[in-house]
């Protein structure tokens, strides 16, 4: 790839970041960096395609730490969580046979797996000798017939971040757009709902959270055509195009793909969150505003009042438990405000949030959700996180896996709220296992017991004998 | 004989392969106030610490050089310099492993030049030790990447000297990839047993094993060998190598120390135990402690015990060599047959595997396999319980990574007592698994009651499938 085009990728003119630093380009320093590479974040942002042969180009070191390590589910095909590498050997890099091995790879990855499409990731390796995913992949869709996508996300052209933008513009610019989506059947007809076609960018039904939201959708109308990417299929993609809204899910990393369906094809958009009662409702609520069918906005305003009742008394018992716990939230972009507003619904207190991968209005939005003098973290080094625990003496860390270990080695209850979880907290019920993991770390026995010292401890060095 | 049989297909199917810079990077975890930094992009140790983190439950302290598209396009020795600068600088380590990646090896750095020119710039950091090594991870695997360390640890860490012997009590101990934190403190406590001292190479027992500590966080590594007791180790009475990978590090520390060295292929089932007790007992000139006689009556019995379960068991074993090898003459030592075995790289061992040929593979050469010769229990890492899954087997999770286990990085396979647990494992998963044969129903009982009785479903789905652990 070259350097314009990367340029190019991270100037995202509907990213509320682009006026300031732009988060994809931050120059790391060695010694000191943490954090996935563009590769990773590709793919992240396309691996849950369920029924596509994903093919890391590369030495072992991409796949071989990285396969089937993801959270997402799927309702059907399970090709995804197969790994495929081309484990790239020394005579493959010296005698540049990379492409060659590629190409019998795609074909070997079609004989045995009969996927609907092939996705080609490029890793450093080969994007530094110069191996032509695009020329491969043109080849080998003319000789198998299957649709065969390159991405060429290196991870040295930088962030995680970076990787999201370059797999939405590689499904932009290869599969959204190549088929009509299929009529809608007759089973799903209803008198007097008109179906409603919408997409879901950057929702990755983490643990099946999704399925608690999904059925929602159905019941209003709403067809979804395509999530990029949880429990997606190829087809789908191909169809996003024919959408009336989309909605961009939890992460600013694919807003290009919404912003280029609103200029290219008219598609509207909105940022939301299926985080919390108020943002989940919010949601349905954007959706239908969008729409602007009448009946529609009715029907949703119906349902959320019907099912924001039904979540209130199902979580009353558990939010008298968690009222008042104070929490320090650490996690990246929209989630920060959209899971404060999910902490609040409960009557928890969040002392303080971090902002580091928030934009402007991120912030703006939680001045306005936790009031002016909102406590925002910049810092996320394990040692600033747990001095912002004591200092604002909080009761539980809420963040991502990565500072799993930060809290549990310094004996403190923790919430995961990552993509590598394994439970599900969206829509209105999601809400349920909410509360339960967070009363189930906040009440535990066992921090009592890991904080207080060996009974022969109290005065005494270890090792050292016992008073007489 | 084992035939080795090689790599046969373009694209690797569920790789079993983890890579020579995450190798290299764990025998570095394995000393104390250390940190490896690994020359690539920041992906290459993203990737690497999240892999260790799933497999360790544990922090994980792993650097980067942080290659971008300038200094991968035009040059990145700085990269190098000013990562151990900042590492030095800021957490002033006792050692600093710099393993390289395929990403700058491609590009051709010279790493070894590199910690020449930061000595020269940085005068200061002379007593932090920085210990380079070539693990590109388009050759070998984790195993033959973890061994160059320990080569690379012994070359920079140990002067020549002709000492050997001065420290009377104290023995060196060379810990190959295969052994878990378990393993280590086991060996430790056999040493121990014999009045000698061990300095354990690396000391991932001491480091990984999963402890809480006063401390609430650290940037280094939370304990390990510690970097005067590898400088140490050239006075020491013996070596014990265990782990064939580990022979040219091995011939290394020979070469520079002189002091004699005993080498082990593993340290599994009762024969490469007692060899590993015979020789501590010659090192130590103490006569075997009555404990560890009453620990191999302990695994003779469960050798009897359970050989009605593991004798021609089928068994499928997918592993680094030294791990394969280790697992395969275990199993065979115990009537089990392998009938499927899969490295993920060649290695000097694997013609010794008990078993008519290696194939050097991944998961799904594995699996087919397997399914071919009708597997009773597949070996591996937790990769593999997609497969055992679709076969209906039951998986004994061994090797790296597992993720899907809790402490199984801390499992004891090693020793008598190490040995006996893993037999009763094994025939635990056989019992579960085990298949009644199916009722005949004769055709006389038509019109009986016999014919209205009520029929429990053949071979139900749950006997096998709930053993495979999700």
């Amino acid at each position: 790839m070259k350097a314009a085009e990367i340029a190019e990728l991270l100037n995202e003119p509907a990213c509320a970041h682009n006026k300031k630093e732009k988060s994809g380009c931050a120059k790391t320093k060695p010694g000191a960096t943490a954090g996935g590479c563009s590769f990773d974040g590709a793919q992240i942002a396309l691996l849950p395609i369920a029924d596509v042969a994903h093919i890391v180009h590369g030495p072992i070191a991409c796949a071989g730490s990285s396969w089937d390590n993801r959270g997402t589910r799927s309702s059907g095909p399970t090709l995804y969580r197969i790994g495929m590498t081309t484990d790239l050997t020394e005579q493959d890099v010296i005698m540049g046979r990379g492409e060659k091995r590629l190409f019998h790879a795609i074909k070997q990855a079609i004989d045995d797996y009969s996927p609907k499409a092939v996705f080609l990731y490029s890793t450093c390796v080969p994007a530094l000798i110069g191996d032509d995913l695009d020329a491969v992949a043109k080849a080998a869709t003319e000789r198998w017939g299957v649709p065969v996508v390159p991405i060429d996300c290196a991870g040295f052209y930088g962030t995680k971040n970076l990787g999201n933008r370059i797999a939405g513009e590689a499904m932009f610019k290869h599969v959204i757009g190549t088929r009509e989506p299929t009529p809608v059947p007759e089973s799903a007809q209803r008198p007097g709902i008109k179906t409603h076609d919408v997409n879901l960018i950057g929702e990755y039904n983490i643990a099946g959270e999704f399925w608690y939201v999904a059925p929602l959708f159905d019941e209003l109308g709403l067809r979804i055509l395509c999530t990029l990417s949880g429990d997606t299929r190829f087809a789908e993609v191909q169809t996003m195009h024919r959408a009336e809204a989309s909605m961009v899910v939890c992460a600013k990393a694919l807003l290009n793909v919404a912003r280029k369906l609103e200029g290219d094809y008219g598609v509207p958009f909105f940022e939301g969150s299926f985080y919390g009662i108020t943002d989940t409702s919010a949601a349905f609520r954007d959706f239908a505003r969008l729409i602007g069918d009448a009946d529609l906005i009715a029907r949703t305003e119906a349902m959320i009042a019907r099912e924001e009742a039904k979540i209130r008394t199902a979580l009353e018992p558990w939010a008298e438990r968690l009222k008042g716990k104070r929490v320090l939230l650490y996690t990246g972009g929209v989630k920060s405000w959209s899971v404060v507003s999910a902490l609040q619904d409960l009557g928890m207190n969040v002392v303080a949030t971090g902002t580091n991968k928030s934009t402007e209005e991120d912030k703006a939005r939680i001045r306005e959700i936790m009031g002016e003098d909102a406590k925002m973290i910049t810092d996320g080094s394990p040692k600033a996180l747990l001095q912002a625990y004591k200092d604002y003496q909080a009761d539980i860390l809420i963040a991502g896996g990565r500072n799993l270990y930060t809290a549990l080695k310094a004996r403190i209850p923790f919430l995961d709220i990552n993509q590598e979880r394994e439970f599900g907290y969206a829509g209105y019920d999601g809400m349920l296992e909410l509360v339960r993991q967070l009363a189930l770390t906040l009440e535990s026995p066992v921090w009592d017991k890991v904080r207080a010292p060996a009974p022969w401890a109290k005065q005494k060095a270890v090792g050292e004998p016992l008073a007489a | 004989m084992a035939e080795i049989l090689k790599r046969a297909k373009p694209l690797a199917v569920n790789p079993l392969k983890a890579s020579q810079p995450i190798g290299a990077s764990l025998a570095f975890l394995g000393l104390k106030n250390a940190i490896p930094m690994l020359h690539g992009s920041q992906g290459c140790t993203a990737f690497g610490k999240v892999f260790f983190v799933r497999h360790f439950r544990e922090p994980i302290p792993l650097q980067t050089t942080a290659m971008d598209q300038v200094s991968t396009v035009m040059n990145a020795d700085d990269n190098v310099i000013e990562g151990l600068k900042v590492i030095c600088e800021k957490n002033a380590p006792d050692v600093i492993g710099l393993p390289t990646t395929g990403l700058s090896e491609t590009q051709g750095t010279d790493i070894k030049r590199l910690v020449r020119q930061f000595r020269e710039q940085f005068p200061q950091f002379a007593k932090i030790a920085v210990v380079p090594v070539n693990t590109p991870d388009y050759t070998g695997c984790l195993e033959s990447g973890y061994a160059l360390a320990m080569e690379a640890i012994i070359d920079v860490m140990i002067e020549k000297s002709a000492l050997a012997g001065r420290r009377k009590k104290q023995v060196n101990v060379l810990c190959a990839s295969m052994l878990t934190p378990g393993d280590t403190e086991a060996i430790r406590d056999w040493i121990e047993a014999f009045g000698l001292r061990p300095v354990m190479l690396p000391d991932i027992g001491d480091s990984l094993d999963g402890h809480l500590v006063d401390q609430e966080t650290t940037p280094l590594t939370l304990g390990g060998t510690p970097k005067a007791e590898i400088e140490s180790m050239g006075e020491s009475v013996a070596t014990l190598v265990i782990g064939r990978s580990l022979h040219k590090a091995a011939d290394l520390l020979k070469q520079r120390t002189e002091v004699p060295d005993y080498r082990f292929d593993h340290l599994l089932g009762l024969d490469a135990c007692d060899a590993f007790t015979l020789a501590l007992a010659e090192i130590s000139g103490q006569p075997v402690p009555a404990r560890i006689d009453r620990q191999r009556a302990q695994l003779q019995d469960a050798m009897v015990d359970t050989h009605f379960m593991t004798g021609f068991l089928r068994v499928a074993i997918a592993a680094d060599p030294d791990l394969l090898v280790a697992l395969g003459q275990f199993f065979a030592g115990a009537g089990a047959e392998v009938v499927a075995a899969v490295a993920p790289a060649r290695a000097e061992v694997l013609a010794d595997m008990p078993a008519a040929s290696v194939r050097i593979g991944d998961l799904e050469d594995m699996e087919r396999e397997a399914q071919a010769h009708r597997v009773q229990l597949i070996v591996s890492n937790s990769h593999a319980a997609q497969s055992a899954e679709r076969l209906g087997v039951p998986l004994l999770r061994a090797g790296f990574p597992q993720y899907d286990w809790v402490g199984g990085y801390a499992r004891t396979w090693v020793g008598y007592r190490g040995s006996r647990q893993a037999l009763f494992d094994v025939a635990n998963l056989f019992l579960e698994n085990h298949h009644d044969t199916p009722a005949y129903r004769s055709i006389y009982w038509a019109g009986t009651e016999r014919e209205r009785e009520v029929v429990p479903v053949a071979g139900d789905a749950s006997a096998g499938a709930g053993l495979v652990r999700h």
